[in-house]
């Protein structure tokens, strides 16, 4: 059956911790100060053997998330999508992104409500 | 993203209104433009301002834009914070205390011209032009422009980024690169092809090393470090450089945490491998190289193990690196600020540049490509020199210098020359100074405390940027209010493409620096500046001086323009490069040098060495067994450039206070903890205090220190002047020590210990106190 309920895809691997989902998304929201619609997380650094490190960032994206209704509306993708500067986040439907996360390693699919 | 074809295709180019560079939406007017400083950084990123009644409401990166492809990092998505905040200055104003005191009057303009132009006319002819001396900061937005008001304005030879001993950013390796390709190289990110990742003549790189930067956080020289997570997800490994565990490093093939300090001799190491294990590129050598004899006689003396002990690092990751490198076609070197900061720089620069000579990775697409500015607008630090009276040149502040500093290569006065003139008055007294868009006190200045005393002799000082910052507040006469990017008509060609800066909005009685430049000239100069306005000016730049076969407004509607020579390979072959037409590159042989003869007429060392810094464990044993950290200075964060931005709420936010890194192990033995504010003292009882970041990504015997913190929210009046002297880096560093020919200051390898802030024990005298009182000593 058909999905076509949209989401957020986030390739974590490429995330570089840069915080630019964040600022856009409290800009475009006009959210105080602590509140996020989407918040970064820092895994590690630790090693774990001679030649690999753990050092993961990752965004979990918050109850105040909207989808960027408005944006999405006029035919924008949401502003943290359209901002991540490491190109690791999409936005589509389920099954767009289901099919995107196909042969990725670390990678989350996130529904808000809509 | 490693589909860009789709990306492209996915942009809705309606939506977007492609082809036009302003528009309606609703209650706003979207201008499609470029931001760049001020606030600052080195890029200038494709933007959509919303404005609504001469007021910057929001932005949106601009989609169509190759250039970032309508991404922005948190400093420009916080560009309506930064153009409507509150501390902006609004009008030109003079002082009405004593120095330091805080106390201004405003005045007008016209005021404003006419306190300063019959005092500068004053001093030129009392004392002579080359007694004012001008200062910029970096990569902002003026870097010709300010440059041409000094040389022509104010007649002046010495322009300068002031108490930056050592040239310590950038020109050397733009002047070191030269010596050994004839011009400029940066790693082929696709930047100069409009089509970007998606264009078939360019090839990923198989290989990127970082060396001594961390390019997400700075974007340095106009280099946007995310394009290289592009080229990640496109399949380019990394080797990485540098003591921290960067994101980078975390992902790399190899991490090499060298000692800060160490970077000539593990290139050196790798060249010993790259050569005695013949993995160069004999074919490429042969043909476009020249001294690899001598090259692979000076890399005998340093055999792997060696270096690995003066490294601090394993024989065998060193070897593991140079073989991977050396085995990527093509293969490229991401190079940054680390090189200028140490001694060895200029020997450093050689080697490195030997290091992807040799592996034929010159001029190939995903390799080091040679760029000049879009469209020939080319001139930068040595703009508006034609215009420098003869009598004037000859008394520029270089002294006795020989060689490198000699050749007009080096456009700038050296900053110790004037650093001595300021504390002696020999050769001659400095009488005045011109700041534009650069925060001496809280961010360039070397040894810092020295720095403030010496400022104190000049007796007329003229300060222009968007904030009243520590040293307007400690040393400014008059200060003029400079607009920030939105409110500004400017140019933009560092590198490729030429970007067109469109005004949007206005705040008060704000100035570009182009316009400031404009108005002085005309009065102080008039031959010098028929310019009618800042358009004029930017026209002349990018047609007369530039070959830009258009107007300004020509530029502006079109957005940008991508230029055929940036986006040309193997121009070498192609007699592209040489002035006589001919194939090779622009070096005196007319080959890749090696052993660069520019470097003998120089006086340099034309082949690379190792130098220790002079703090060390090694060169200063006594001293390490008391102070048994090292101290690396001016890391970066996403929040901040330079000494910027700490006045915005966002970005404080964020990172709140400034940050010393350092090894869970190094805390232990402290008795130091997360968050914890320690003081890092060096060996002349100088110190500064920030706050403790532990982690396990850096070199076990390496403590990381920010840069360019000042406290906007604090106390302005001295001697707090905004507390910038309570964290800061340069507290520690000096000035006058520099490497071969005067270039390079080792202020990212120096000798510290580190202890807690204990209230009520070792708090007791604010450092800012001590510097302002004069008896800046252990704090006590
Ligand atoms: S999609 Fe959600 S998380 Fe992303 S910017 Fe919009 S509201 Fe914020
Ligand atoms: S914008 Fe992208 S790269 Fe930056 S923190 Fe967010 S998800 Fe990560
Ligand atoms: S790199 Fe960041 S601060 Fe610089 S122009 Fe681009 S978005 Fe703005």
């Amino acid at each position: 059956m058909a999905n076509n309920k949209y989401g957020i895809l986030i390739d974590y691997e490429y995330c570089t911790g840069c915080h630019s989902c964040e600022v856009a998304c409290k800009k475009e929201h006009d959210l105080a100060e602590g509140q996020y619609g989407i918040q970064l997380t820092e895994i590690g650094p630790w090693k774990i053997n001679d030649d690999k490190w753990e050092y993961t960032f990752m965004p979990v994206i918050t109850k105040l998330c909207d989808l960027c209704a408005e944006r999405t509306a006029m035919g924008k993708v949401p502003t943290c999508v359209h901002h991540c500067q490491a190109w690791c986040m999409y936005y589509g439907t389920v099954d767009e992104l289901t099919e995107k996360m196909t042969g990725k390693t670390r990678a989350v699919l996130i529904t808000p409500e809509q | 993203m490693a589909d860009y074809k789709e990306f492209l295709s996915k942009v809705d180019r309606k939506l977007y209104h492609e082809g036009e560079w302003q528009w309606q939406e609703g209650e706003y007017t979207v201008t499609r433009t470029h931001q760049w400083s001020a606030p600052g950084c080195h890029n200038a990123c494709g933007i959509l301002l919303y404005t609504k009644d001469d007021k910057l409401e929001k932005v949106e990166g601009d989609p169509l834009n190759p250039f970032n492809n309508g991404k922005l990092c948190m400093r420009c998505l916080n560009l309506a914070e930064a153009t409507n905040h509150p501390d902006r200055l609004k009008y030109p104003m003079k002082r009405s205390g004593e120095r330091g005191e805080n106390k201004w009057e405003r005045i007008s303009w016209d005021e404003a011209y006419n306190i300063i132009v019959p005092k500068i006319k004053e001093i030129k002819e009392q004392y002579g032009s080359h007694t004012i001396v001008g200062v910029h900061g970096t990569g902002r937005n003026i870097n010709w422009q300010l440059p041409y008001f000094y040389n022509a304005g104010l007649e002046t030879p010495n322009i300068s980024t002031l108490f930056f001993s050592g040239f310590a950013c950038y020109l050397p390796r733009v002047v070191g690169a030269a010596a050994v390709t004839g011009e400029f190289v940066i790693v082929d990110a696709a930047v100069g092809q409009e089509e970007r990742y998606a264009s078939k003549k360019w090839t990923v790189p198989e290989c990127v090393i970082i060396w001594g930067n961390e390019p997400l956080k700075s974007n340095a020289d106009g280099f946007l470090g995310h394009w290289l997570v592009q080229c990640m997800q496109m399949g380019t490994k990394f080797i990485c450089i540098d003591p921290r565990l960067t994101w980078w490093a975390s992902r790399a093939e190899v991490w090499l945490p060298t000692r800060p300090g160490t970077d000539a001799a593990l290139a050196i190491g790798m060249l010993n491998v790259i050569i005695n294990e013949k993995l160069y590129d004999p074919e490429y050598v042969e043909k476009w190289c020249v001294g690899l004899e001598d090259l692979t006689a000076r890399v005998q003396e340093y055999p792997v193990e060696k270096v690995a002990e003066i490294c601090d690092l394993d024989p065998e990751k060193i070897r593991k690196a140079a073989r991977i490198f050396a085995a990527a076609k093509p293969a490229a070197v991401q190079w940054g600020l680390a090189f200028e900061q140490q001694l060895c720089c200029m020997s450093l620069i050689v080697a490195v540049c030997d290091l992807f000579a040799l592996t034929g990775n010159v001029e190939v697409p995903g390799g080091m490509i040679m760029v000049r500015n879009a469209f020939g607008t080319q001139r930068n630090y040595n703009c508006g020199e034609e215009w420098l009276p003869a009598e004037a040149a000859a008394k520029k502040l270089n002294g006795d210098a020989k060689g490198i500093e000699e050749s007009s290569i080096v456009p700038h006065a050296d900053s110790n020359v004037i650093l001595h003139a300021l504390e002696t008055g020999e050769p001659y007294p400095i009488k005045a100074m011109w700041i534009q868009s650069s925060n001496p006190l809280a961010c360039p200045a070397m040894d810092s405390p020295r720095a403030y005393e010496a400022m104190k002799n000049v007796e007329f000082i003229v300060y222009a940027d968007p904030f009243l910052t520590p040293t307007a507040v400690a040393f400014a006469d008059i200060v003029l209010p400079v607009a920030m990017g939105p409110e500004r008509n400017s140019v933009r060609s560092w590198w490729t493409p030429l970007r067109a800066m469109t005004k949007a909005c206005s705040y008060y009685e704000a100035k570009t620096d182009e316009e400031i430049v404009v108005e002085f000239g005309k009065r102080l100069n008039p031959k010098a500046f028929p310019f009618k306005d800042d358009i004029d000016f930017l026209e002349w730049y990018i047609t007369e001086d530039g070959n830009w076969p258009g107007t300004f407004e020509d530029l502006r509607n079109q957005g940008w323009a991508y230029w055929d020579y940036d986006a040309t390979y193997y121009k070498h072959e192609k007699g592209l490069l040489r002035p006589d037409g001919e194939v090779g590159f622009p070096t005196p042989t007319g080959k890749l040098e090696l052993a660069p003869f520019m470097y003998y007429q120089w006086n340099l060392d034309p082949l690379p060495f190792h130098l220790e810094p002079p703090e060390s464990p090694i060169s200063t044993p006594e001293v390490y067994k008391d102070y048994p950290l090292i101290l690396t200075t001016g890391a970066r964060s996403y929040e901040f450039f330079h000494s910027e931005h700490r006045q915005m709420p966002t970005m404080r936010e964020f990172h709140p206070d400034p940050l010393v890194t350092m090894h869970p192990d190094v805390a232990e033995k402290y008795g130091i903890k997360q968050g914890d504010w320690v003081w890092i003292e060096n060996h002349r009882g100088r110190r500064f205090k920030q706050k403790a970041n532990i982690t396990l990504g850096i070199a076990p015997q390496v403590v990381s220190a920010e840069h360019g913190w000042w406290f906007p929210e604090k106390e302005a009046s001295s001697p707090a002047l905004f507390d910038t002297f309570e964290s800061n880096s340069n507290n520690v560093t000096l000035q006058e020590v520099t490497g071969q020919g005067g270039i390079g200051n080792p202020i990212k390898s120096s000798l510290c210990k580190i202890y807690k802030v204990v209230e009520g024990v070792n708090d007791s005298v604010s450092i800012g106190e001590q510097v302002v009182r004069g008896d800046y000593r252990d704090g006590k």
